[in-house]
């Protein structure tokens, strides 16, 4: 923790970047900081409650400026990061990541090749809870299933904190702020709310890194992250990626096989 | 079931125009007999066909959907349907892990030589949809507000 | 206003009267590791150990979203059909805290300012507040800093402050809450001179709200709403668990010749609130969209409608995915 916050003033002090993104101790777990100068480097902390994607920030030009900046990633952020690298949206020569590897040993990865190589050496692993509500689930059947999600979605009241928390969700114009033709009722209704969820899954296909923000962010407990990372799962096979390791160019809704799956058409 | 022998099914067929429009026209001028249930959408592509669409079929009443065009490697835009298909797998997969029955959509490949198959296609989604019954279900929370039940009481 | 008491069995027995009655009961209930308000039909499926609902009562007392009117063009005439107040039904909303029951204050002084507004009206016409005063609270709860405090009375129409002998001082305060009352009288007794005080959490007050009025007077420029809206990533969160929020969004719903004119929830921090038809958006940053929230709340509110916008319940707090804690947030602009 201290070397971080070292390392951290250091970069800011010789103007290596302007910003570092990083987690301060808030009222109930850590919360998200951007250290604007060293005095504030002070303030840094990480471990393993760390667990906000910071990633988010990072598409966000008024936060994160012109400049060079740094980051602050646990694991999981690296991954989103690795997906906004393919997707075009961050640029190496204006981010720095700063990492705690498993040894606690501070880790600085400066190319995209380098966080694509760190991020190997991790496996995507259900956590209990996922395991515990996805099995659930598997064994459900499609009524029940239908039921089980109709429930969940009669609590959403579209706030849109998934959204919001997705570092993946980039959209300058979300399909719900469309209007011609309204594609989704903008009120919460079960209806509505569902097809805002199956709308967010799709635009997640082959691009969710099972980061879990989502459903952190949930006000109303809703296990939304499930969708995208039952999808990402199921969907590994079909589109040959293996869920957790790095991106690669190409997500699979923009690509295709000539042998892809096709025994349900007839 | 026997009980269903009174229920039309109500069904949306989005299809490219290139394909299968052609090929439902030469079902037509063939003078192939085929079930009336069905009401066609006609778009330029199957890569066309937002998912959203399909949603909003059930939505608004219908029973059952056909999705289809032009068979691989016959894109009029070359690889439209590679992508369609793409998104076809990810999109059953999402409607299963919520509950909806996918089986009320018929995703199919018919050419514009296929006046026969579309027929088939037409009868063959017309008998299954009717053995599973209106699409209640999910008609059922469309008109949420009208029921007065936004309250949460049921 | 009489207060009373009432044993423990004499509350089981006033709730089922009040079941009986036929007016529908929302209560705390635990659900999928949530508290909420929900629909009950037995005291026993109200939760006991808990320091606050997910939602405020706001979410059980109007709807999310509400038909304002519908309309319907046959041969060449418009129908219209006006929202009625009278399918509202009535409503007892069930072991309330005092911050909840204090937000429709602000709510009406919101929704009545420049006119009437049927649908909030007819809502609150239709509902009676039970509240349940405070025994413990947590780290977010501050409603002694805005006027209020654990055993409030303030838009309650009757309030219990529980005994330990399971019993509880019952104050009965409105002509509404003497209705609920009467629907069992038996089981109010004697007040047994027992003061409430004494049940109640201590909480003292973390700032002076002439303070905070008197700071916020003079920062509309100032550099702190950039600094503690950094990190808000401007999802509705806060708004939507508020009680005294009262964004709103109209929506038209339109199928062929037929309609309906919606309002639904809406917040102050999306940035297409403000967004205008031109492309122009005068909150275009989360960060005046930060301020314009606590303004809102701790400035213009009192300025203009006499009512604070804040009731201390602290569920922003608790509901922000990014810990924007207001309390938090309010304490260090009152020390600024």
């Amino acid at each position: 923790m201290e070397k971080i916050r070292e390392r951290a003033a250091t970069l800011l002090a010789e103007g290596v970047v302007t910003l570092v993104l990083g987690y301060e101790e808030g009222t109930k777990r850590p919360r998200p900081l951007f250290c604007r100068n060293s005095e504030s480097a002070r303030k840094l902390i990480f471990d393993s409650r760390c667990i906000h994607n910071l990633a988010v920030y990072l598409t966000k030009k008024e936060l994160v400026g012109k400049d060079r900046f740094a980051v602050i990633a646990p694991i999981a952020t690296l991954r989103s990061i690795m997906q906004l690298y393919v997707e075009n949206q961050l640029s190496e020569d204006k981010l720095l990541v700063l990492t705690v590897d498993p040894s606690g040993e501070l880790r600085e990865l400066v190319t995209f090749e380098d966080i694509a190589g760190y991020v190997e050496q991790f496996e995507l692993k259900r956590g209990e809870r996922e395991q515990e509500i996805l099995s659930k689930i598997d064994e459900m059947s499609r009524e029940e299933r239908w039921k089980f999600w109709m429930e969940e979605m009669s609590h959403c009241f579209k706030c849109y904190a998934c959204r919001s928390a997705c570092p993946l969700c980039y959209c300058s114009k979300c399909v719900v702020e469309v209007n011609r033709p309204q594609w989704i009722n903008p009120w919460p209704a079960p209806l509505a709310n569902m097809e805002w969820h199956i709308n967010r899954a799709m635009h997640m296909v082959g691009r969710c890194t099972a980061c879990g923000a989502c459903g952190d962010a949930c006000p109303v407990g809703i296990p939304i992250d499930l969708i995208t990372r039952k999808m990402m799962e199921d969907m590994a096979p079909e589109f040959g990626y293996i869920p957790g390791q790095p991106a690669k160019k190409g997500n699979a809704l923009s690509t295709w096989k000539l042998d892809d799956r096709e025994q349900f058409i007839r | 079931m026997s009980s269903n022998t009174d229920f039309e099914p109500k069904i949306i067929a989005f299809v490219c125009n290139w394909c299968t429009y052609a090929g439902a026209d030469l079902t037509g001028t063939s003078r192939l007999k085929y079930a009336t249930n069905v009401k066609i959408v006609r778009f330029p592509c199957t890569g066309r066909i937002d998912f959203l669409l399909l949603l909003k079929s059930f939505a608004q009443g219908a029973d059952g959907i056909i999705v289809s065009g032009c068979h691989p490697n016959d894109c009029h835009y070359t690889s439209g349907n590679f992508h369609a298909r793409r998104r076809w797998i990810a999109f059953r997969s999402i409607l299963d892990l919520m509950g909806v029955d996918i089986r009320r959509i018929q995703y199919s490949w018919v050419s514009a030589a296929e006046g026969s198959k579309w027929a088939d296609l037409v009868n063959h989604t017309v008998a299954d949809i009717r053995s599973l019954g209106p699409y209640q279900e999910y008609q059922k929370i469309a008109d949420y507000l009208e029921k007065g039940g936004y309250h949460g009481e049921d | 206003m009489e207060t009373k008491y009432i044993s423990q069995s004499g509350i089981e027995q006033w709730f089922n009267a009040i079941i009986t009655s036929g007016k529908r009961v929302y209560a705390p209930v635990n659900s999928r590791g949530q508290i909420d308000f929900k629909l009950v039909k037995n005291l026993n499926e109200v939760s006991s150990e808990y320091i606050q609902t997910t939602q405020s009562i706001k979410a059980s007392v109007y709807p999310k979203a509400e038909v304002l009117f519908s309309y319907e063009k046959v041969n060449g005439k418009v129908n219209l059909t006006d929202f009625d107040p009278e399918s509202v039904p009535e409503t007892v909303m069930w072991k309330v805290h005092p911050c909840d029951a204090a937000g429709f204050k602000p709510l009406s002084a919101i929704f009545n300012w420049d006119g009437a507004d049927k649908l909030h009206n007819a809502h609150l016409a239709k509902t009676s507040l039970v509240s349940f005063s405070c025994a413990s609270a947590d780290e977010s709860c501050f409603c002694t800093s805005v006027n209020g405090s654990p055993g409030n009375t303030a838009g309650s129409d009757i309030q219990l402050t529980m005994l330990p002998d399971g019993g509880a001082i019952a104050e009965i305060l409105t002509s509404r809450g003497g209705e609920l009352a009467a629907l069992l009288p038996s089981v109010f007794e004697a007040d047994k001179g027992v003061k409430k005080e004494k049940y109640l959490v201590d909480l003292p007050a973390r700032f002076s709200l002439e303070e905070v009025n008197t700071k916020l007077s003079k920062a509309f420029n100032s550099t702190v709403w950039k600094e503690q809206s950094e990190r808000c990533i401007g999802c509705g969160a806060c708004a939507f668990v508020c009680p005294t929020c009262a964004c709103f969004d109209i929506q038209e719903d339109v199928h062929g010749s037929k309609g309906r004119r919606i309002r639904c929830w809406d917040a102050c921090g999306f940035a297409m609130f403000t967004l205008h038809t031109s492309g122009h958006n005068p909150r275009e940053h989360q960060s005046q969209r930060w301020r314009q929230r606590i303004l809102h709340k701790f400035s213009y509110m009192p300025e203009r409608l006499g009512v604070v916008g804040c009731t201390g319940c602290g569920r922003c707090s608790r509901a922000c995915p990014v810990d924007m804690n207001i309390l938090e947030h309010i304490t260090s602009i009152a020390q600024q």
